[in-house]
C-alpha cells in the first residue's frame, strides 16, 4: 500500500492533498473555525477582512466557518450516502449475478423501473413528500445510488463468475455467502473502488444541487451548495461569497477525480 | 541459391523487474528460397519473438539490443518504420495462432484479403479478387469461387486458418511466418493446414519460418530444425538427421515417445464405481448435444474419453459432475443412484467426485494464495484447521513435488502454468476424492511440463488407487495413460472398449481417421498420408 502510495503520479497526489485537506476540516471544524456555525457575527456580505477572512453572508454569518463546517457537512454527508449506496447495490449485484435465472430477473427489473426516472426528479419527488432530514435525505441519495452500483457490480461479478474457480467452489458445495466474499468480491474491488470515487463525487455534487433547490440540507446547516443559494443574489452586485462555496465545490470534484483516475489506471493494469 | 533472409547475432531484451533483461541470446539463422527452417521450443524459449524479430517487430517491453536482420539486402535493424512497413506485408508477412481473432467478424473473407494489395497499390481490386480464388483454390480450400463471400463465422477452424494463410500471400511476400498455425486446431484439420503450408513453400518456391512446440508437425514441413531453449540455440540441423541423430540431450527429451503407464488388466470382477446409463443432454432444449451415453469407471483405472472439439467430451463432464443436469438417463456412483443436480447432491458426493480443468490460469481464483487454495476444501469437507490443517497442507503439496515452504504463501498468480496445474490437483486431492475428471489438464501447458503432469497423476494412482476419468483430444497422451478407450462423436459414443482393443485394427471407421492423423515423428508422414487420401479419393 505504502509502496503503491509512492508510486502515484502527482496528479493524484494533488487529488489526495485536496481530499485529506477536505477531511481535516471536516474532523476538526469546531477547533479550526473561528465562529459558529449559525451565529450572526457581522454585517451583511461584508468583504474580506482581518475578522472575516472570507467575509459574511447573506445575513451577517462568518463565511470561513461556515465553509469549515460545511465541508464536515458535505463531505461527511456524501461518504455515509456512498458507503450505504455501495452496500445496497454490490450486495445485490453479486447476488443477482451468482444466483441468475429469476432472482436476476426480478432484481433486474426492478432496478431499471427505477432507473427510468430521473434521478432528481426522482427525488425531489421523494423528498418533498416525506420531508428533508438528514436519514431521509441519506437514505434516497443511497437507494437511488445504488441503482448504478447494481448495474456494475452485477456486470463485473457476472464476468467473474464464469470463470472455472468459481464453478470449483460451487461443486465443492460452498454456499451463497462464500462465493460473494471469498470468491468474487476480492476480484472485484479494483473496478468497484474507482467507481466508489466517482459515486462519492456524484453523491456530493447531487446534495449540493438539492441544497440548491432547497429540498437537501436545511438552514441553519452549513452546505456548500445550500451556501451557493443563500448568497447566489450577491453575485448581481459584483460581491464574489457566492463563488467561494461554488469553488470548493469545483475543487473537490476534481480532486477525487484525480484520484479516481490513477485508481481506474491501476485497476485497468494499463501503462500510462 | 541465394539467402532470403539471414539474421546474425540477434540479441533481444525485455524490460521486467524494472531493467532491460537479455531474452534471446546470439542468434544467427539463415533461410533460403524454397526452404522451411523449423523453430521449435517449449513457451519462453523466444521462438515468437525471433519469428517477430524477422519482421523488425517485437513486442510491447521489448526491444532488438542488438544484430543484424537483413532481407534481400535491406537491413531491418535501424530501418525507419516508413521502410518497415513496405517491407512487411510485402517481403515478409505473418500467420498468427488463432486465426478466428486475426478475422475482423463484420467484413466479408474476401474484402479483407484484397485490402492488403489494394493498400499497397499493386493491384486492382478485380484482379485482387481473382487472386484470392487462385489462392484459395491451391490451397484447398471447398468452392474456392464462392467461398470468399462467406463471413469469418461461416468457416471452419481449419478453413479459417488456410484463409489467413492465403491473405499472408496477399501481397506475395517471400517470407511467410508460420506462429503455431496448428495449434489450436484439432488433428483432423490440422492437415489440412499443414497441407497447406507445404504447398506454398515447395509448389510457389516461398521461403517459410515455421514456429512451434510439437516436434512431430515441424518434422512434416520443415528442411531443417532448429531447437530453442530460454531464447538460446540448443541444436540446429537438417530434419532428418535431427531426429535420426539427435546430439543433445534436451533435444532427444523431446522426441522421446511417451509411455508412462504400466500395463493393467481390466476385469469384470473389479469395482465400477461410477456407473452412467443413458444419458442426454440439452443446452438449448430443441437438440440434444448427448445421446445414449453409457459409461462405467472401474477403481484405481483411467478411462480416457478422445474426440475434436465439439463432439462433447467436455459437456460429458458437466454432466456427470452435474453442472448440465441430464434430461434423462441415470448416475450410479459408488453404489449409489446420485442426482443429476449437483445443488441436490449431498457434501459426501460432491466431495467424492472433484474435477480439473484445462486451464489452471482461470481455475485458481488470483487473489488466494496456496494455502488457502489447498486449505478450503479440509476445512469444509473435514473441519480441519489450525496447525493440523497446516500439516496437511504440507503433506499435500510435498506429495505434488512443489516445496511447501516456497509456495505456501504464494499467491495464484505467482506460478506458473504448470505449478498452477499441480495446486489444482492438490485441491483436488485434499478432498481425498474416489474420481477425478481431468478435462484437458495438459493441453494449455508444454510438453515437457505437461508430461510431468501426467507423471504425477500416474504416480498417485499407483500410490492412492483413485480412479481418472480423462478428457482429451490428444492421442499421445491416450497412449501413454489409458486402461480403457471412448471414443465420442457428435455428441454419442461411436466405440469404447479396453486400450488394445481400440488401438489394434479393425477400427471404426472414425477411430482410423483420427489415429491416422496423428503426426508421427517421420518427415514422410504427411506425404504419404496425402498420397493415400488422394489415392483413395480419385
Amino acid at each position: 500500500m505504502i509502496k503503491l502510495l509512492r508510486q502515484s503520479p502527482l496528479s493524484a497526489r494533488i487529488g489526495m492533498g485536496i481530499l485529506l485537506f477536505n477531511v481535516f476540516l471536516a474532523l476538526f471544524a469546531s477547533v479550526i473555525a473561528p465562529y459558529e456555525e449559525t451565529s450572526v457575527v457581522g454585517d451583511v456580505w461584508e468583504s474580506f477582512s482581518g475578522n472575516f477572512f472570507l467575509g459574511t453572508d447573506h445575513i451577517g454569518r462568518d463565511l470561513f466557518s461556515r465553509m469549515i463546517y460545511g465541508a464536515r457537512n458535505t463531505v461527511a454527508l456524501a461518504f455515509v450516502t456512498t458507503v450505504l449506496s455501495f452496500l445496497i447495490g454490490s450486495s445485490l449485484g453479486f447476488i443477482a449475478a451468482v444466483k441468475g435465472g429469476w432472482v436476476d430477473q426480478m432484481l433486474s427489473r426492478i432496478i431499471d423501473a427505477i432507473m427510468a426516472f430521473p434521478t432528481l426528479i426522482f427525488a425531489l419527488m421523494i423528498l418533498s413528500v416525506v420531508g428533508s432530514s438528514i436519514p431521509t435525505l441519506i437514505t434516497t441519495i443511497a437507494i437511488l445510488d445504488s441503482t448504478r452500483v447494481y448495474r456494475l457490480s452485477r456486470a463485473v461479478a457476472m464476468d467473474i463468475e464464469v470463470m472455472e474457480f468459481v464453478e470449483a467452489a460451487r461443486l465443492r458445495g460452498e454456499g451463497l455467502w462464500w462465493i460473494i466474499s471469498q470468491e468474487i468480491l476480492p476480484n472485484a474491488i479494483p473496478p468497484l473502488m474507482a467507481e466508489f470515487g466517482l459515486r462519492f463525487c456524484f453523491v456530493f455534487l447531487f446534495i449540493a444541487s438539492l441544497s440548491f433547490l432547497g429540498l437537501g440540507l436545511q438552514p441553519p446547516l452549513a452546505d456548500w451548495g445550500g451556501m451557493v443559494r443563500e448568497n447566489a443574489g450577491a453575485i448581481t452586485f459584483g460581491i464574489y461569497t457566492p463563488l467561494i462555496p461554488a469553488a470548493a465545490i469545483a475543487c473537490l470534484t476534481v480532486g477525487v477525480n484525480l484520484i479516481v483516475d490513477w485508481l481506474l489506471h491501476l485497476s485497468s493494469g494499463l501503462q500510462d | 541459391m541465394d539467402n532470403l533472409l539471414k539474421i546474425k547475432n540477434l540479441n533481444i531484451e525485455g524490460f521486467y523487474e524494472d531493467r532491460w533483461q537479455p531474452i534471446v541470446h546470439n542468434i544467427n539463422l539463415e533461410l533460403k528460397r524454397g526452404e522451411v527452417l523449423g523453430l521449435i521450443g517449449e513457451s519462453g524459449a523466444g521462438k515468437s519473438t525471433i519469428g517477430l524479430a524477422a519482421m523488425g517487430y517485437t513486442r510491447q517491453g521489448c526491444r532488438i539490443a542488438s544484430g543484424s536482420i537483413n532481407i534481400e539486402g535491406i537491413e531491418l535493424y535501424d530501418a525507419s518504420e516508413e521502410d518497415l512497413r513496405l517491407v512487411r506485408g510485402s517481403k515478409i508477412a505473418y500467420v498468427a495462432q488463432s486465426a478466428a481473432a486475426s478475422f475482423n467478424p463484420s467484413h466479408r473473407v474476401i474484402n479483407q484479403y484484397v485490402e492488403a494489395p489494394v493498400q499497397h497499390g499493386l493491384m486492382a481490386y478485380d484482379e485482387a479478387e481473382k487472386e484470392a480464388i487462385d489462392i484459395y483454390r491451391r490451397l484447398f480450400l471447398p468452392t474456392p469461387e464462392t467461398i470468399g463471400l462467406r463471413y469469418p463465422h461461416e468457416l471452419s477452424g481449419g478453413q479459417l486458418q488456410r484463409a489467413m494463410v492465403a491473405m499472408a500471400m496477399s501481397c506475395k511476400p517471400d517470407i511467410i511466418v508460420f506462429d503455431e498455425p496448428t495449434t489450436a486446431l484439432d488433428v483432423t484439420t490440422q492437415i489440412e493446414v499443414l497441407a497447406a503450408v507445404k504447398e506454398i513453400t515447395e509448389t510457389m518456391n516461398k521461403a517459410a519460418l515455421y514456429i512451434t512446440h510439437d516436434l512431430a508437425v515441424v518434422a512434416q514441413v520443415a528442411n531443417r530444425i532448429m531447437v530453442l531453449r530460454n531464447g538460446r540455440l540448443v541444436e540446429e540441423g537438417e530434419t532428418r538427421q535431427l531426429i535420426k541423430k539427435p546430439k543433445e540431450a534436451y533435444t532427444r527429451e523431446l522426441l522421446n515417445v511417451r509411455n508412462l503407464r504400466q500395463e493393467k488388466s481390466i476385469s469384470d470382477k473389479m469395482d465400477v464405481i461410477l456407473k452412467v446409463r443413458d444419458l442426454k443432454a440439452t443446452y438449448t432444449g430443441r437438440e440434444n448435444v448427448l445421446e445414449d451415453i453409457d459409461l462405467d469407471v472401474r477403481k484405481g483405472r483411467t478411462v480416457a474419453l478422445v474426440g475434436e472439439s465439439g463432439s462433447g467430451k467436455s459437456t460429458l463432464a458437466r454432466v456427470i459432475t452435474g453442472l448440465l443436469p441430464a434430461i434423462c438417463g441415470s448416475i450410479n456412483f459408488l453404489g449409489q443412484e446420485i442426482p443429476l443436480d449437483f445443488k441436490t447432491r449431498d457434501k459426501d458426493t460432491l466431495r467424492r467426485l472433484q474435477m480439473i480443468y484445462q486451464m489452471p490460469d482461470t481455475a485458481l481464483n488470483p487473489r488466494q494464495t496456496v494455502r488457502k487454495i489447498i486449505g478450503r476444501p479440509l476445512k469444509f469437507y473435514f473441519g480441519i484447521k489450525g496447525r493440523e490443517a497446516e500439516e496437511r497442507i504440507r503433506e499435500l503439496l510435498t506429495k505434488i513435488e512443489l516445496d511447501p515452504d516456497t509456495y505456501i504463501d504464494r499467491l495464484a498468480t505467482e506460478l506458473s502454468g504448470g505449478e498452477k496445474q499441480r495446486i489444482c490437483i492438490a485441491r483436488a486431492l485434499a478432498a481425498r476424492p474416489d474420481l477425478i475428471i481431468c478435462d484437458e489438464v495438459t493441453s494449455a501447458l508444454d510438453q515437457l511440463v505437461g508430461e510431468g503432469i501426467l507423471d504425477l497423476l500416474q504416480d498417485l494412482q499407483n500410490k492412492t488407487n483413485i480412479s481418472y476419468l480423462f478428457i482429451t483430444h490428444d492421442l499421445a497422451t491416450v497412449k501413454a495413460i489409458a486402461d480403457k478407450i471412448v471414443i465420442m462423436l457428435e455428441g454419442r459414443i461411436i466405440e469404447q472398449g479396453d486400450k488394445k482393443e481400440v488401438l489394434t485394427p479393425p477400427h471404426h471407421e472414425y477411430t482410423d481417421k483420427l489415429l491416422a492423423s496423428v503426426p508421427e515423428m517421420d518427415p514422410d508422414w504427411l506425404d504419404n498420408l496425402l498420397d493415400k487420401r488422394l489415392s483413395t479419393f480419385i
